[in-house]
């Protein structure tokens, strides 16, 4: 097959994810509203934690800004999975299997859906945050790699829910793993940076959570300006994550495709 | 019509829902596992937050959240049987038990039998991880008896505002209509830090919001220094009569549609 066809399949599939995500409100508006309103909220109530020795900054809404990258890129696996697990069920993908079409144009195909999603949170919360004055210590290049860092980590998350649904090939699979990865931002160094983590399991576990690395890359950019080490982490993490879940979800495209 | 009635439907619409509870995962889970994740994070990640100059809450930081995820994990339970009784309509059971039940009211006491029991399991467990975790219940026996008393009264009313949602659309659907408020009131309190250190809009809603009563009551009795306690439990068992007339009117507007 030629390039040029694999591009056209490429091109519709992703025209067809994308409107398909914009079109559902339910999956747009609170994958915009939910961390804005958390972010609104722990900036009020944890304002107060700026005194503490060493907090790396005088706002803590500059601080929580990059929650909300990461808690939108959540909701990404839960859009992308629901989507996905819908085409299984109700047989668009087996239709699909059989046509010509090649898997490598399905799954980015429906990537495009996630990461379309996924620009339009970072876009509104790079507003929301230069508007409510958080300013961007890295300026306008900064503000362009929190985009790149927040594309990565969307695809990432979206490929969990890609996996999921391809795996079980159930809606309601995908949305039972929503606490989990939800459990992986709160235990991280979400709402303190990890120096100030008391708790000694706790501390640990945020060391080794991956989540960490991802809001501390962002957060460096917001608050610091450039830090290589962060930035290098945070991306090392992100495009790890893509990576594994990337081959989990051809892997598993794979095997959905040949049952069917 | 006996009073005998009413208690019967109770009884065996509590029975159903306690029964379904216990045997499907999918139905505890949530209920538990969100005011856990908020107590593991908040208790684990925040601890250095009662260094903060203001912060003077004698027990310390874990007892300080356990003081709000109890009340929400009471909430939870109550919500979530709302969620139970949109599906009972879905499902096209609360159909049925409109047309067979002899006192109809008693539908409404059943599944708060139901919320109780769920509220009691998500505490239970929720104080057993509280006190590993190195929880400092300061308050005596009537203390304590203060602060679950307090937590069952906000169980009934989110379990009367959830089932009076839930009676009128009758939809899963539904969910977010019954789950948003009550996410609202919570989070537009003093959660993580004691009122006087909010900023900004919060501090602004957590002045109009109950919840904020109810916490710093609730804080009190964990503490041994009873406070607020008589405007709290008044303010509390108002929101749970308005939330009998709602839960009331949502049983007419079902009996009215079966």
């Amino acid at each position: 097959m030629s390039r040029s066809t694999l591009a056209l399949q490429v091109g519709m599939l992703a025209r067809r994810s994308v409107i398909r995500t914009l079109r559902q409100p339910a999956m747009v508006v609170p994958a915009l509203l939910f961390p804005l309103l958390l972010l609104s909220i722990n900036s009020s109530g944890l304002d107060s934690a700026t005194n503490l020795p060493g907090f790396p900054t005088d706002s803590y809404f500059q601080f929580a800004l990059a929650i909300a990258f990461v808690q939108g890129a959540l909701f990404s696996a839960s859009s992308a999975g629901t989507n996905l697990s819908s085409d299984v069920e109700t047989g668009f993908l087996n239709r699909l299997s059989l046509t010509p079409l090649r898997r490598v144009a399905l799954l980015l195909g429906q990537l495009a859906g996630i990461l379309a999603l996924g620009l339009i949170q970072a876009v509104t919360f790079l507003a929301v945050g230069v508007v409510f004055g958080a300013g961007i210590a890295a300026g306008v290049a900064g503000a362009l790699v929190i985009v790149a860092l927040s594309l990565l980590i969307s695809l990432g998350f979206g490929c969990i829910g890609a996996f999921i649904a391809l795996r079980t090939g159930s809606g309601e699979a995908v949305q039972g793993i929503f606490p989990l990865l939800f459990a992986a931002l709160f235990l991280s160094s979400m709402a303190l940076p990890r120096n100030l983590i008391e708790t000694d399991w706790f501390r640990t576990v945020a060391d080794w959570n991956p989540v960490s690395y991802m809001l501390e890359g962002i957060r460096s950019l917001v608050i610091t300006g450039w830090d290589g080490e962060a930035l290098a982490l945070g991306f090392a993490c992100a495009g790890g994550l893509a990576l594994i879940t990337l081959a989990a979800t051809t892997s598993a495209l794979r095997t959905r495709m040949t049952r069917t | 019509m006996s009073r005998g009635g009413f208690i019967s439907v109770a009884f065996a619409v509590g029975r159903r829902n306690v029964h379904n509870y216990f045997t499907n995962p999918a139905m505890i889970i949530p209920g538990v596992l969100f005011p856990l994740f908020f107590f593991t994070a908040f208790a684990g990640g925040l601890s250095r937050v009662e260094s903060v100059p203001g912060f003077d809450f004698a027990p310390g930081y874990t007892a300080f959240v356990y003081g709000f995820v109890l009340l929400q994990a009471s909430a939870f339970g109550g919500i979530f049987t709302g969620f139970s009784i949109a599906r009972d309509f879905e499902s096209g059971f609360s159909r049925r038990l409109l047309l067979a039940a002899s006192r109809r009211g008693g539908i409404i006491a059943g599944y708060w039998i139901a919320a109780v029991t769920r509220a009691m399991f998500n505490v239970l467990l929720i104080t057993v991880v509280a006190l590993i975790a190195g929880l400092d219940l300061a308050g005596g026996p009537l203390d304590l008896l203060g602060l679950y008393t307090l937590a069952l009264i906000v169980n009934a009313g989110a379990m009367l505002f959830g089932s009076g949602i839930a009676m009128r659309l009758r939809t899963m659907q539904a969910g977010p209509a019954m789950q948003v408020p009550v996410f609202l009131f919570l989070f537009l309190a003093p959660v993580w830090v004691p009122y006087d250190l909010l900023v900004g809009w919060v501090h602004t809603a957590a002045t109009v919001n109950p919840i904020t009563l109810a916490l710093d009551a609730g804080r009190g009795f964990i503490a041994g220094d009873p406070t607020k306690v008589l405007p709290a439990f008044a303010v509390l068992l108002g929101i749970a009569a308005l939330s009998v007339l709602w839960a009331r009117g949502g049983l007419r507007s079902a009996e009215r549609a079966a």
